[in-house]
């Protein structure tokens, strides 16, 4: 209407050839750092042992140009571990940015979906009882794929005891905060009427341990990841308006019901895999997101930077519980012992600006 | 900006309906709202939908928006089922703004408005030069330019209702449908925003929204649309439409209606038991 006199845009753009985004410096830059440290973490954590070895030729033998011995020490003792923690992690984080973004609820992450809940309760199952059945099926498939058929049943069971006409945050927060309350339940009573030795066995696998993690198992969680990770990429330009509320999205032209469902199978099956491939590890979900948004000064929980987030503080309480403390601890003590008080401080932080 | 307009002016547009709902049954699980209706949004004027609580005007506009699908009859847009149209196309051709909003805390009023520009983007394309005219104009228009960086959540609620119909006016549709927009409004700021709403009227573009304040409808409408027991009443301008028989009809309630002293619309005085001289 007026003239339109030359100044700072209100919403600045960046292009890069065809495509267009909003630029955002400082959730780039938080980003962008966030992978550095990330990175720097997985290297010192694989360098930690009784065979020390410095980051710079762990990063000159991940890159194909060390020496044979480190090779050997790297490549097929360490990374394994390394690994999983990055991708479990990451899975957690976007997991957790998921499902918080889909109930507009902080309150909403895997641990209280029931996703965790679930498949804690048929690992204990299948490491206490003592069937032929139960053993057969560990042997077949594995503990940690049967695990993630649980973390997968509880979680879609919960989805549609939520599903009225649509998904509602309260109700789905509600109905896997009583679904967990039952798979924990079944937890404790299994662990009550087994035998001592699978007690301990099963116990070592609820807290969420990176212990002794082959090829194998972390074969699982990357290529779930990787196929997750590149669904929810696409889907993420149509969550975006999820954000501001169901009608308000259906009038930008989504299709919310769709997009959502989508994506909370992705949470879900990301969840599943992770805690197939570590245990239940607490807290990670839930509280990557909540600092990612903070440290990005984002309204919402950004995915990147969630995932980030989750793999910085899984691999980061990893390091501490093997190389800092003076007992060997599970790393799932350790998430919930940093994760938490870093949100308080957060929390508080920004409620002192205020 | 624009002065108060006494007598609204018809657009040249107002011939021809682009959105038309007909004969649609829409209900809720079981249970039906509304049987059957009929009803075409004049093109160019604001339309404005009234009726006692539970009669099924917000049920109605949710059904002309494609948010509730009828089950039997159909919202033609442009000629077309609406039903049979792509969500993001429909997005391009009409603009909705639900009732009472939320916005993510610490989102910007930029950022919101932005969101505006959603159906007109794709995954590779997601902020053009276009994107950033179309929505400094929306904020230029809705007088929310310098509160762009503001968190929305640190408005107060008139000045918020301005950013989600700027939000709306980004989308860039000449279809405005608008559920209540000065829920939890005090009057000056229900004022305000209507004036508003008034401004886009004058700019071309076709309102649609649904008020509880009978004055208010009567005072911005062109066209009253009044509602009871999901079905039409009446329908028209308000001079002819708002009468003391009427409103006893549709809201059971004892009203005088006189002159506005400072319009040309009727004004509604309710009568109720107490407090009232009557001679």
């Amino acid at each position: 209407m007026n003239g339109t006199d030359v100044k700072r845009p209100v919403v600045p753009g960046v292009r890069l050839g065809s495509m267009s985004f909003v630029w955002r410096p400082w959730l780039v830059s938080v980003t962008v750092l966030l992978a550095g440290a990330t990175f720097l973490v997985f290297c010192v954590s694989i360098g930690v042992g009784d065979f020390p070895i410095g980051v710079p030729r762990v990063v000159a033998t991940i890159f194909g140009h060390g020496e044979q011995v480190d090779e050997f020490v790297i490549m097929d003792l360490r990374m394994p571990r390394a690994l999983a923690g990055l991708l479990v992690g990451l899975a957690l984080g976007v997991s957790g940015a998921l499902t918080q973004s889909i109930a507009r609820n902080p309150l909403a992450s895997p641990d209280i979906l029931g996703i965790t809940g679930g498949a804690g309760v048929v690992a204990v199952f299948l490491v206490t009882a003592s069937g032929g059945a139960a053993a057969a099926v560990v042997s077949t498939v594995g503990l940690s794929a049967a695990a993630l058929a649980g973390g997968l049943g509880a979680g879609l069971l919960v989805y549609f005891l939520a599903w009225r006409r649509g998904i509602d945050g309260f109700r789905l927060i509600l109905i896997g905060i009583s679904v967990t309350a039952v798979t924990e339940a079944l937890t404790t009573w299994l662990l009550a009427t087994a035998d001592i030795r699978d007690v301990a066995r099963a116990q070592a696998w609820l807290v969420g341990s990176l212990d002794n993690r082959s090829w194998d198992e972390v074969r699982v969680v990357f290529w779930c990841s990787l196929v997750l990770l590149a669904v929810v990429t696409a889907a993420a330009f149509q969550f975006r308006p999820l954000h501001l509320g169901d009608e308000v999205a259906a009038g930008l032209g989504v299709r919310f019901s769709r997009v959502r469902a989508v994506l909370l199978l992705c949470a879900v099956l990301l969840a599943a895999a992770a805690v197939s491939a570590a245990g239940p590890v607490p807290f990670v979900a839930l509280v990557a997101p909540q600092v990612a948004m903070r440290l990005a000064r984002h309204p919402t929980p950004p995915l990147v930077a969630s995932g980030l987030v989750g793999a910085l503080l899984l691999l980061g309480a990893d390091l501490v519980a093997r190389a800092a403390l003076p007992i060997t601890l599970p790393v799932g003590v350790v998430t919930a012992a940093i994760g938490g008080p870093f949100l308080v401080y957060l929390l508080v932080r920004s409620n002192l600006r205020q | 900006m624009g002065a108060q307009h006494g007598t609204t002016k018809h657009s040249a547009a107002s011939d021809e309906a682009r959105l038309a709902a007909r004969g649609v049954t829409v209900g809720y699980g079981g249970r039906t709202v509304i049987d059957g209706l009929d009803v075409t949004v004049p093109s160019g004027l604001i339309t404005t939908i009234i009726g006692p609580n539970g009669c099924g005007k917000s049920t109605l506009l949710r059904t002309l928006t494609r948010l509730l699908k009828p089950a039997s009859g159909a919202v033609v847009l442009d000629g077309e089922d609406i039903a049979g149209l792509r969500t993001r196309d429909v997005a391009k051709k009409l603009g909705l703004l639900p009732q009472a909003p939320v916005a993510p805390e610490g989102l910007t009023v930029a950022d919101l408005v932005a969101r505006g520009r959603h159906p007109h983007q794709s995954w590779l394309r997601q902020w053009s030069s276009d994107d950033a005219s179309v929505v400094e104009r929306a904020l230029a228009m809705t007088g929310v330019s310098e509160l762009a960086d503001r968190p929305v959540d640190s408005l107060s609620g008139g000045q918020r209702q301005r950013v989600w119909i700027s939000m709306t006016l980004a989308q860039g549709t000449d279809l405005l449908l608008l559920d209540e927009p000065t829920t939890y409004l005090d009057l000056a700021h229900a004022i305000d925003v209507l004036d508003l709403v008034d401004d886009l009227h004058e700019s071309g573009r076709t309102v649609v929204m649904v008020l509880h304040d009978l004055n208010l409808a009567t005072r911005y409408s062109d066209n009253l649309v009044v509602m009871r027991a999901g079905s039409i009443l009446a329908q028209g301008h308000p001079r002819d439409v708002i009468t003391a028989e009427l409103l006893h009809e549709a809201f059971g309630l004892n009203a005088k209606v006189i002159d506005d002293p400072v319009g040309d619309r009727p004004l509604i005085v309710p009568i109720g038991r107490t407090h009232v001289q009557l001679n």
